[in-house]
């Protein structure tokens, strides 16, 4: 076997949903945005960099995110959308390189073979094409890391953000990871920061600086031996592409036990949400949603929900979490982690002609609503973010609604900024449209028949 | 109480009388059923949700009232020889005689069983077939969902001599449209009538070229149904259906006729690769229509059917089961299939002996495809 130095790359999408929205409706190129469920229980799914400037970042409250950024314009997210931009970057990476393990919907890596051996020079050339080439193919900007190892090229893209380049040539490999905190190494979370805190260690090198022993007491057997082998740059983890999972998780544990029982649910909703991007970008559809709370005595208890059928509709899934949850721990028990996971997956789903009404998402549980008007009430046919065809006026997008009126924004990815135009919401030439549409790809054609 | 009747009658009655007896009765006495005689036998069943009334000719020697387990008299009626049979009350038993056969059960108290509500005003008629088949064209799309309870309805929509049902389950929605003899007072209204107990009762109201009533007090939240010796009442949902009209799509771009029986066995032979509740993959083309289900895990199936398509070629996957109903509810030996694209709602349309649509009916099935 040669020694050829091996170059892995990683390619990270810039604020991807954030960057897809800003791509497709132009108004918003310059503007504050944050993409995620608008009601107060939604967490924020991505936020654009003008946004973040304001403190906001993904899996944020979004009730948080709008109060430490008032300007910025929520918007329900579109996974239709996201996915086939993130299909076409793929492909875009599957014709640069044989190797390729993507991470998730807006990130993978590479190991290309015509760079190994290569020097850094050549590698960055590389990774400047690639991005280019994403961004004139796609539309939206990719920031690329490389060094040995999947963990390096990882920090590096981290490090390039936004929308650059960075190289650690092997020689340079040493002094970047010693300064680095060791909550950026693979599989460091919160808590196993806060012990290494505890103990003194801060930096990687800090950490490599321990014995082995000492960190396999503290993180365990498996994941200790792993961070220390990281912590000294060893890293010869393969670039394949994963096998297919049985199921898709996510969980968090919290710095302190939380009781509030509003709190255990928003929490729970986030993590339906992460779960979700998971499934999403593992092009699966979930028919079991399982909830998972473990108290302040570490005990840990699940509660599993099985829908009529497969989907990968996110108000299903988090409707089914939410309404587990109230059945896992009674109301004000001390909780220290919860989890949400998606099983029995499936390849294909049903599609439904309408969302289901057990799932509608009611602004709060509060009795109030209905005093106004107890008479039928049509329900608001647009809310902000949907996408809307004209039957003159081409693609747009509802910029708000309300009081019989609608404000749509004509405009596609390739118009530039459009008008927007007011009309009442019954208005006959306005119907639902695609989301893919927003691209502009096929353009509006003159009803001439 | 003392009658005579014959045993294929009664027992006709009972069995169907025992349909809307509740399994697991509440109270005792609602698992009763009342025979009531007078000028004839009337027997009757409720649990406040349904009840069932049939008359039967009879010889009434002595009037009389009584209550009796019912699943109790619908086994034995079943079991009679083919004899006249006579019923006898004495005082807390009754006696049931048919040829050397003799049975003897307890009564239940009559004056604790509810009294069986009257029939609303009558809305208007339809002959028994139209009505019977329309209803099973459509309550095949309702769901079956209890916590989804707007879903498990038929939506009947009066509209003076036009009568429109529709159900859904959010991923197939079935609509028959068709045109009746209102009543004189009736109003323009739309009820939503539980699925199961209206697709039950439709199908044994009974005579096919008889006329069966509707009648409706949507106040009380009451549907009645009479043929000529049944009558059911069923309580009504009260729930707010989906506004379903939205759905239907406003234009097509491509269109498929197509033998229904040929493609129904297709379809049942591919998807034997498929596993339960996955799918079948449609390609239609100017060539024809080539289905295929499977993969290379668990094997694959494909199969090519002749078709009269218009439109660019196009590739849709289904849930089987949803294909197959929606082809069995349209009753005719031809279809037509319309699509607009590959995750959009496909339409399906009964196409007469003539070839040409037949309008008033139409299925509407959503697509299976890839997530996200």
């Amino acid at each position: 076997m040669g020694v050829m130095n091996r170059w892995v790359v990683h390619l990270d999408m810039d604020a991807f949903f954030a960057s897809v929205e800003q791509f497709t409706r132009p108004t918003l190129r310059d503007r504050a945005v944050l993409v995620g469920g608008p009601g107060p229980r939604g967490t924020v799914a991505g936020a654009s960099y003008q946004a973040r400037e304001y403190g906001t970042r993904s899996a944020m409250p979004m009730s948080e995110a709008r109060r430490r950024c008032p300007v910025a314009v929520v918007l329900p997210p579109r996974f239709r959308l996201y996915r086939s931009l993130s299909s076409q970057v793929f492909e875009i990476m599957g014709e640069v390189s044989d190797r390729m393990e993507r991470v998730s919907i807006d990130e993978a890596f590479l190991e290309p073979d015509e760079l190994a051996g290569s020097d850094a020079e050549t590698v960055h050339e590389f990774a400047s094409r690639l991005r280019a080439r994403v961004r004139r193919e796609v539309g939206v900007n990719a920031s690329i890391g490389a060094g040995s190892g999947k963990q390096l090229a990882k920090i590096a893209s981290e490090l390039a953000k936004p929308n650059g380049t960075m190289i650690v040539a092997p020689e340079r490999e040493p002094e970047l990871l010693a300064e680095l905190p060791v909550r950026k190494l693979w599989g460091i979370g919160p808590i196993a920061e806060s012990k290494l805190h505890r103990i003194g260690v801060n930096t990687v090198d800090e950490l490599a600086a321990l014995h082995l022993g000492d960190i396999v007491s503290l993180l365990g057997q498996a994941h200790g031996e792993e961070l220390h082998r990281l912590a000294r740059g060893i890293d010869d983890r393969p670039v394949a592409e994963r096998g297919q999972a049985k199921q898709v998780s996510a969980e968090t544990t919290f710095d302190t036990d939380i009781t509030d029982p509003v709190r255990l649910a928003s929490e729970v909703a986030s993590m339906a949400e992460a779960a979700h991007r998971r499934l999403v970008s593992s092009r699966r559809a979930a028919r079991t949603v399982t909830v998972k709370v473990r108290d302040s005595a570490f005990t840990t208890i699940s509660r599993s929900e099985t829908l009529p059928m497969a989907t990968s509709e996110p108000g299903a899934l988090t409707a089914a979490a939410r309404r587990l949850t109230s059945t896992t721990v009674p109301p004000g028990t001390p909780v220290r982690l919860v989890g949400v996971s998606y099983s029995g997956l499936a390849t294909f789903e049903q599609v439904s002609l309408f969302g289901s009404p057990a799932d509608e998402q009611r602004p709060a549980e509060e009795p109030s609503e209905e005093i106004e008007s107890p008479g039928e009430q049509p329900e608001p046919p647009w809310r902000a973010g949907d996408d809307v065809d004209h039957l003159e006026l081409g693609h747009g997008w509802v910029q708000g609604a309300g009081h019989g009126r609608v404000t749509v924004r004509f405009e596609t990815a390739t118009t530039g900024r459009g008008p927007a135009r007011t009309f009442d919401v019954n208005d006959p030439s306005l119907s639902r449209a695609d989301p893919l549409d927003s691209l502009g790809t096929t353009p509006a054609v003159e009803s001439g028949t | 109480m003392k009658i005579r009747v014959e045993r294929d009658g009664l027992a006709d009655a009972v069995s169907w009388v025992a349909r809307s007896l509740p399994s697991r009765p509440s109270v005792p006495v609602l698992g009763g059923m009342l025979l009531d005689a007078n000028e004839n036998l009337t027997i009757s069943g409720f649990d406040y949700e349904v009840s069932a009334q049939v008359n039967v000719d009879a010889m009434i020697e002595s009037t009389g009232r009584t209550l009796v387990s019912g699943r109790l008299l619908a086994d034995i009626t079943k079991a009679l020889p083919n004899r006249p049979v006579e019923i006898t009350v004495d005082g807390t038993r009754v006696t049931i005689t048919c040829g050397s056969s003799r049975f003897s059960l307890p009564t239940m108290p009559v004056e604790d069983y509810p009294s069986l509500p009257e029939l609303p005003q009558h809305a208007g008629s339809v002959t028994g077939d139209l009505f019977s088949e329309a209803v099973a064209q459509v309550a095949v799309a309702a769901g079956r969902d209890e916590t989804l309870p707007m879903l498990t309805g038929v939506r009947i929509e009066i509209e003076s001599d036009r009568l429109t049902m529709v159900a859904t389950d959010r991923f197939r929605l079935a609509m028959r449209e068709f045109t009746w003899e209102p009543g004189e007072s009736v109003t323009d209204t739309a009820v939503l009538v539980p699925a199961k107990t209206l697709a039950d009762s439709a199908k044994t109201l009974g005579g096919s070229s008889n006329k069966v009533d509707l009648s409706l007090a949507s106040g009380d939240g009451l549907l009645g149904l009479s043929g000529p010796t049944r009558r059911n009442t069923t309580r009504l949902l009260d729930a707010e259906f989906p506004k379903y009209r939205q759905l239907l799509p406003s234009e097509t771009s491509a269109s498929a006729i197509i033998d229904v029986t040929p493609l129904a066995e297709a379809i049942k032979r591919v998807s034997l690769v498929a596993e339960r509740g996955t799918q079948v993959r449609l390609e239609f083309s100017d060539s024809g229509l080539r289905l295929t289900a499977g993969g290379d895990d668990e094997g694959s199936a494909e199969e090519e059917l002749p078709v009269e398509f218009t439109g660019d070629p196009l590739a849709i996957a289904f849930n089987p089961t949803y294909l197959q109903d929606g082809l069995g509810a349209l009753k005719t030996d031809r279809a037509q299939m319309l699509f607009t694209t590959s995750s959009r709602p496909a339409l399906l349309k009964p196409v007469g002996e003539d070839g040409e649509v037949t309008e008033g009916y139409l299925y509407l099935l959503m697509p299976v495809r890839l997530p996200g």
